[in-house]
């Protein structure tokens, strides 16, 4: 049944996709319908009435996105169902290669992350029909937006269904060439066409390492299957188990966008239109996090504690990385895609926090550790979507993503802008919101480190801990400067002055949806959490026995003495004193607020252009930190003026990445290099390539006899 | 018993935290040879400040007129979760440590947005500034109060405050790096010299003063009380956690009694070193104050090295 729900959800992304295609095809459809409803002219009369030349284009979106929003309904159902259901539901499929059907398992891990693309799809279903409404048709025709978000998103969700390594890399290719198209699509920029061609250059070495590893992996499988069953069966040296978990992590870790692999991402992501944005920020990286977990703790099964290590290590880099590129970017969106680098970064560094429990001897930690990850994961999936479809709202409304061509939006916008105060604040991980839970248990996690008994390990897991520490600070820097640049102060530009709430209910309906989920998940995070165990238990045998023992009100992810959370009861407390607070102090009507001019020190005259850009907030962080950038700043003064006439004297900043001249640009060189000498081979003669191909047949023939 | 016990700790502590502030101004005022105010001055002009029409800019949203009521609350918030006068405090299983830094954070965004919202230069300057130094205090201060949480295995502070005072007089190395460390994050993070100057108004240096700038009235009078809340929860997190001799452990009425005197006494002298050591030094560059936080920070991790190989060895 559940897994019938699952196929429901992929055939229902696939038909959004395939109904977008008929956007163009207004005859063929009416002629179809005619030939269908032959005997019913009634209903033939109803149909056609229903695809009005006039409307059929607004008719076929809407199918599309309602498809999309089924599809989401279903993923969402088939998930709970997963994570419910104690057992793996397994099928095989008549599809794919003559000796290999199509293996199909759903167990409690793919139930979880159906649940995360189920919410993200659902909400982008609701978004979408706003969002395209003032889409170009000639230019940006709809039929390609909706055709390749239909099968990125059931390439997602095949990912998770499958159970062979042959599956499992058509879906992923699936979804990552879907996705090229979805970046590409606003084509005729060229900057957008060269991040598409990166996307798509790093997603398919990506996918060559997962291969390898696949490949490692089903050379110690019996008879070399390719099958997950067979594949979690096979006995491997720990040298060849760590080959194949090394070229996993290079495989998901670019997808997953770990620093240095994730240069595409700042790239790719915000150059798609907003709401796939979104799924590409929210959800894909974590159907790569999923493939990392279903790689090392399900297939590869004996866990090393050497790639805890390395998974901490590379996560605290990616995560302290992200958080302060992110801070220095005035591109929303860039701003967004970095600020995933590092969340991804914090689910990583948990998970490896859990390898190395799990391999130490401390299953009920690694649960912990587990359960925290994943708990990051589907917070990150809430308030990333949130965020991403806020700044496409914005985008509309301002016509620009430079955070400094904004200002004073929390008056233009209100909804909007209460609602991306909501996601802020969770992404900063502010307690009664979803991004703290999971960060707190994170921390409850590091602080058991006193059972191991290597001591290395035990400094090493308190000084990520203080890592993680530092993240959350940053990014509550990065997350006040976003909110305070956006919305508040007075607008920067005239377009911010201008801009008006957006009309549409449902880009705002799915908004306040994604905000709900973050409050009722910061609030009652046991609901998630007692979730969760299931996936612990049926991938590590262990699960966290006493989280909610105390009672649905409490947290106790160890044991009551050690440690204890009750959101509702500090809601509670909050809300009596907030209010205690307001009432006693508002009591006098005499004494309401006077309105008044800003103080201006006594000049006169204070301008919007006199408030702190964001390149100005971010400065004090950019001289402490000022190694981990490329900092290229250039005053220039007019020659001949006065020193202080300030309209003279021009200011340059740019910041950009170590990874592209340390890591990117060797390599490129380097290929071009190999190409050259390979060239050489090429002299135009016909007389010489015969000579080739005779020597290679006579070379092939040697090698057969 | 117990939960009426944590509502008049939690009262006491808002209303006895104006005294600690007065107590400061005269301590400093003494060893300046100057003529200090009366010590009840902070409650004269918390009356004065709620008694007067605030004047709001025309260019201020909703955020900026609910922001002190946000930050006063969660304050208080995080100060019902400290114990006081006795070890025993039921709150405290609601909200760890962990959860006291979030509300510290939580008080801290919406205090910066406020600095952000009338779009002001001071504002944005001093937000900016805040935003900094808390993102360097933050990992210190957790670094500090991981070394006890190990040591004691717990993150709720009653039960931590409950070990260390059964532990008895113990010299550990590690407690002496995390009790520096926090001190130093402390005075980081309520802005006393040399971090921040209180009582300054020069743009080039202020950092809570300058967001703050645009508040008057009851609003101002909400925000200032929460800095000496807040100031008194870093006083009593110092004095409970590393010398909590003298707390409560039951609740009869002597002992409580006792334990007020107790930590009155701990707050004053501590203060008093507060007093002489802002008198002796002189406030620091802003770029300075990423090399104190990163030396409060090293600290904190001596501590928690120390404890870890000296003091958790098996």
């Amino acid at each position: 049944m559940i897994l019938f729900l699952a196929y429901a959800a992929v055939l229902l992304s696939f038909l959004s996709g395939i109904l977008a295609l008929l956007m163009r095809q207004h005859c063929s459809v009416i002629k179809w319908v005619h030939y269908c409803c032959t005997k019913r002219p009634d209903w033939q009369q109803c149909l056609n009435n229903w695809l009005e030349q006039s409307v059929y284009p607004q008719r076929i979106q809407q199918l599309s996105f309602i498809c999309l929003g089924m599809a989401g309904v279903f993923a969402m159902i088939a998930g709970v169902g997963g994570l419910i259901s104690e057992q793996a539901m397994t099928a095989q499929l008549p599809l794919g290669l003559p000796w290999l059907p199509w293996h199909v398992r759903f167990d409690s891990l793919s139930g979880l992350f159906f649940l995360i693309i189920g919410i993200a799809i659902f909400a982008v279903s609701c978004y979408g029909p706003g969002y395209v409404k003032g889409n170009n048709e000639q230019e940006h025709p709809f039929a390609v937006l909706g055709l390749f978000s239909g099968l990125f998103i059931a390439g997602m969700l095949l990912v998770l269904l499958a159970d062979d390594a042959f599956f499992f890399m058509i879906s992923w290719e699936l979804m990552s060439v879907a996705s090229y198209f979805l970046v590409a699509f606003q084509h005729e920029n060229s900057a957008n066409r060269h991040a598409a061609f990166i996307y798509l250059i790093m997603a398919e070495v990506g996918a060559i390492a997962i291969i390898l590893a696949f490949g490692v992996l089903a050379s110690f499988s019996d008879g070399g299957a390719f099958t997950f069953d067979a594949l979690r069966n096979a006995s491997l040296s720990d040298t060849w188990a760590s080959v194949a978990f090394v070229l996993a992590l290079v495989g998901f870790g670019m997808k997953a966008g770990l620093v240095p692999l994730h240069v595409w991402l700042p790239e790719a992501h915000p150059v798609a239109p907003s709401h796939i944005s979104a799924l590409m920020s929210g959800v894909m990286l974590k159907v790569a996090v999923y493939g990392l977990i279903r790689f090392s703790f399900d297939l590869l099964g004996d866990i090393q504690w050497q790639w805890g290590v390395a998974l901490m290590i590379i996560g605290a880099i990616s995560a302290l990385g992200g958080i302060l590129y992110a801070m220095m970017q005035p591109n929303l969106k860039r701003l967004l895609a970095y600020s995933s680098v590092e969340n991804i970064g914090i689910i990583f560094m948990v998970l490896g926090l859990s390898m190395i429990f799990l391999a130490k001897g401390h299953p009920t930690l690694a649960a912990l550790g587990f359960v925290a990850a994943l708990f990051h994961a589907f917070n990150h999936a809430l308030f990333k979507n949130l965020l991403f479809l806020g700044a496409g709202i914005i985008q509309h409304q301002v016509h620009s993503l430079n955070i400094d061509d904004m200002g004073g939006l929390i008056k233009r916008m209100p909804h909007t802008s209460k609602l991306f105060l909501i996601a802020c604040m969770s992404i900063s991980s502010l307690p009664l919101l979803n991004g703290f839970v999971s960060e707190w248990l994170a921390f409850q996690a590091a602080l058991q480190v006193g059972v191991l008994d290597d001591a290395v390990l035990r400094s090493l897991v308190p000084v990520m801990a203080a890592a993680l520490a530092l993240t959350a600070a940053l990014a509550a820097a990065c997350f006040v400067k976003l909110f305070g640049m956006m919305f508040l102060g007075l607008p920067r530009t005239r377009h911010a002055a201008k801009a008006e709430e957006t009309q549409d209910k449902g880009m705002l309906f799915s908004l306040s949806l994604l905000a709900g989920l973050c409050f009722l998940f910061g609030i009652f995070p046991g609901l998630m959490i007692n979730l969760l165990d299931n996936v612990a238990l049926q991938l590590l045998g262990h699960s966290l026995p006493n989280a909610t023992a105390a009672g649905w009100l409490w947290l106790t992810p160890v044991s009551a003495e050690k440690a204890s959370y009750s959101a509702p009861i500090v809601l509670f407390l909050a809300a009596i004193a907030g209010g205690i607070s307001y009432r006693y102090l508002r009591r006098d009507p005499a004494m309401a607020l006077r309105e008044s001019e800003t103080w201006d020190c006594g000049f006169g005259g204070l301008t919007p252009r006199m408030q702190y850009t964001s390149s100005a907030f971010t400065m004090p962080f950019r001289r402490i930190f000022s190694k981990v950038w490329i900092i290229d700043e250039t005053i220039t003064k007019q020659p001949g003026t006065m020193p202080l006439q300030v309209t003279d004297i021009h200011y340059e900043l740019h910041v950009n990445d170590h990874s592209w001249p340390k890591l990117y640009q060797p390599i490129e060189k380097s290929v071009n290099r190999i190409a050259r000498l390979v060239s050489r081979m090429q002299t135009g003669n016909i007389r010489v390539y015969l000579s080739y191909s005779f020597f290679t047949l006579i070379f092939l023939l040697w090698v057969i006899s | 018993m117990n939960v009426l016990f944590a509502i008049i700790q939690t009262l006491l502590f808002i209303a006895l935290a104006p005294l600690l502030a007065g107590w400061v101004k005269w301590c400093k005022c003494h060893l300046q040879n100057r003529r200090a105010p009366s010590l009840l001055q902070p409650y004269r002009d918390l009356i004065k400040l709620t008694h007067k029409q605030p004047v709001v800019s025309k260019d201020a949203s909703w955020l900026f007129i609910i922001a002190p009521y946000i930050i006063f609350s969660t304050t208080a918030l995080a100060v019902s979760v400290v114990p006081l006068l006795a070890v025993d405090l039921p709150t405290a299983s609601s909200a760890d440590v962990i959860v006291l830094v979030g509300f510290l954070a939580f008080a801290r965004f919406f205090l910066v947005l406020a600095g952000l919202d009338v779009g002001t230069a001071f504002g944005g300057m001093g937000s900016s500034r805040e935003m900094t130094i808390s993102a360097m205090a933050e990992p210190a201060m957790l670094m500090a109060v991981f070394t006890l949480t190990m040591t004691a295995s717990t993150t709720n502070l009653s039960f931590a405050i409950d070990h260390v005072l059964q532990e008895g007089l113990v010299l550990r190395p590690s407690f002496i790096f995390s009790l520096s460390a926090l001190m130093l994050v402390a005075v980081a993070e309520t802005g006393r010299i040399p971090v921040d100057n209180p009582a300054t108004h020069l743009e080039l240096t202020m950092i809570h003063e300058a967001m703050i700038l645009e508040y008057s009235g009851r609003h101002l009078a909400l925000i200032e009380w929460a800095s000496q809340l807040k100031l008194m929860l870093y006083g009593v997190l110092i004095a409970n956690i590393f010398f909590p001799w003298g707390i409560a452990e039951t609740l009869s009425l002597s002992v409580l009694g006792y334990g007020l005197l107790a930590i009155m006494g701990k707050l004053a002298l501590l203060v008093v070193v507060l007093a002489i050591s802002e008198t002796l030094l002189a406030k620091m560059r802003l770029f300075r104050v990423q090399e104190f936080l990163s030396f409060a920070y090293l600290l904190g991790l001596l501590g928690m090295l120390s404890h870890i190989i000296l003091e958790a060895a098996r």
